[in-house]
């Protein structure tokens, strides 16, 4: 008698696309929660792995010195010089510091960090973690009775959480430089009457939304990566699409949250 | 076979496997394994690409979960301990990867520390030292201990990863493909290494191959898998005296004398 029952794999085949498609989605998105609720269990149990949190920190911080400190220059520069022709057709460019102060402190330096980060240690720590999972040495850190996530996510994790928000300080301070020094060169503006201007413009709000944000941005710039990277396929094509979709996934996310996060701040100042 | 057999306890048997079931997806690599290994023996498992070697011994370490059926290592159920317990176990478990999996970003001096520093309490530097050192000197490669995996060679690193694992003295050894993608004469150091650390270190191993060579060399006793089951055992002559097709096929294209 022919069998009636339908087998799993006909059944899987049977499904629509769009079903299938779906089902990736949620099964990506619970490997998300699962993989980011551990960060919250394991960060918190000792042993703590203090001296690669330090290395990570210096990779993460110190490393990335040399291209936040050019790149928050120039958009001081360029920002300040963009910014003069709009003002000066109200006669309005003594208003400049003030201008550069809040867009620089509310939006720019947040995201032009989280931005270089994404690019620089998103895409380092996809490719570094994807690496290591390929050439099997994640597994090796498990069979010699050290636990892989505590010792490479939560360092890396911990490391961009805190020193994203330092390096978004320190974005602040150079692009300050680059738009004092057009200034001057432009409107011969004193450093004490620039520096009185800048800070004149914003408020404690400004500052602690942004180095919130910040943070925000940091973990999930290291989670993104770690997630990438420790998922990543078999193959050097897995690495380089960890590494990719490291920075893809990072960088769009922090729009997201940027964008959430000017509807919260624009709340609180309402209140 | 290679030589006496006076180091092996057959009345111990550490590794016991019973109706050991695996599969991914629809591909059913493990149908029911049976296995003893004992006292100081060294098992050569042999089989073709993709008939479960590797998925075994990573069963046998934790790092994979099986279907069905129970794994038993120096008395532990494997699949029934806690993560904390599954740690102490490893420790007595060293395992031999294919890749070597030596952490990039460390020196050879790190790599072998790595395991010793975080896993056994109150050791003074001079005495991680001493332990690296003898290590090396295990493996005949002291020369490289300040350099990078990346400025070694595959032979070199294969020796290095086994000597990342003889740090710890274990009492097991899983070796994973010792000898894929070495050329003959250093695949011949490699086959000697084991057996020293079969006799130093009277560790008992499962050698995972494919090479005919290494088996006939280091093997006390070869296992073979066939469609994800141990079909042949015995020694190496005992093994390959079958008309099995499959069997001689595996033996023909290995171009052994």
């Amino acid at each position: 008698m022919e069998s009636t029952t339908t087998k799993p794999e006909e059944a899987a085949t049977e499904k629509p696309v769009v079903s299938r498609r779906l089902d990736r989605v949620f099964l990506e998105l619970y490997n998300v929660a699962v993989f980011v609720g551990r960060f919250f269990k394991e960060v918190l149990v000792p042993p703590y792995e203090g001296r690669e949190i330090i290395r990570q920190f210096f990779e993460v911080g110190y490393k990335s010195l040399g291209l936040i400190s050019l790149t928050g220059f120039i958009t001081g520069i360029v920002f300040t010089n963009q910014s003069r022709p709009s003002l000066a057709e109200f006669g309005a460019t003594s208003w400049l510091p003030s201008l550069i102060a809040i867009a620089i402190v509310r939006a720019l330096a947040p995201l032009v960090t989280a931005l270089i980060a994404s690019g620089k240690v998103g895409s380092n720590i996809g490719a570094e973690l994807g690496s290591m999972k390929v050439t099997e040495q994640i597994d090796a850190m498990e069979v010699s009775a050290t636990n892989p996530y505590k010792f490479l996510v939560v360092s890396r994790v911990l490391a961009t959480t805190f020193m994203i928000p330092t390096l978004t300080m320190y974005t602040i301070f150079v692009a300050m430089v680059g738009a004092f020094i057009n200034v001057n060169a432009n409107e011969a503006t004193s450093f004490p009457a620039f520096i009185e201007q800048f800070f004149g413009a914003i408020t404690y709000l400004d500052v602690f939304s942004s180095v919130i944000k910040s943070f925000v941005f940091g973990f999930t710039i290291g989670m993104v990566g770690c997630y990438k990277g420790y998922h990543s396929s078999k193959g050097t094509e897995g690495v380089g699409k960890a590494a990719n979709s490291s920075v893809v996934t990072s960088m769009f996310l922090v729009f997201i949250e940027e964008l959430l996060a000017l509807q919260i701040v624009a709340a609180l100042r309402a209140v | 076979m290679k030589r006496t057999e006076e180091h092996i306890d057959y009345n111990n048997v550490v590794i016991s496997i019973r109706d050991l079931r695996k599969s991914f997806g629809d591909l059913h690599v493990l149908r029911g394994v049976d296995l003893d290994v004992y006292q100081g023996e060294n098992l050569v498992v042999l089989g073709r690409s993709g008939t479960g070697k590797s998925v075994l011994i990573k069963i046998i370490v934790g790092l994979l979960k099986p279907d069905a059926g129970t794994v038993n290592v120096l008395g532990h159920n494997v699949d029934s301990l806690s993560v904390k317990e599954l740690d102490q176990l490893r420790l007595k478990i060293g395992f031999s990867f294919q890749s070597s999996a030596l952490y990039d970003s460390m020196t050879i001096r790190e790599n072998l520390e790595f395991p010793l520093v975080r896993n056994v309490r109150n050791l003074g530097r001079q005495e991680i030292n001493r332990a690296v050192e003898e290590a090396l000197e295990d493996v005949g490669l002291s020369q490289t201990i300040n350099q990078m995996p990346s400025e070694l060679s595959g032979g070199q690193r294969k020796r290095i990863g086994i000597a990342r694992t003889l740090i710890l003295k274990p009492d097991i050894m899983l070796y994973d493909e010792p000898t894929a993608g070495l050329d003959p004469i250093t695949s011949n150091d490699i086959n000697n290494l084991i057996n020293e650390v079969q006799e130093r270190h009277r560790a008992t191993s499962i050698i995972i191959t494919h090479d005919l060579t290494c088996a006939k060399e280091t093997g006390d006793r070869l296992a073979m898998l066939l469609d994800g089951r141990f079909e042949r055992q015995g020694t190496f002559d005992e093994v390959f005296a079958t008309n099995d097709e499959r069997v001689q096929q595996f033996y023909h294209y290995n171009f052994i004398e």
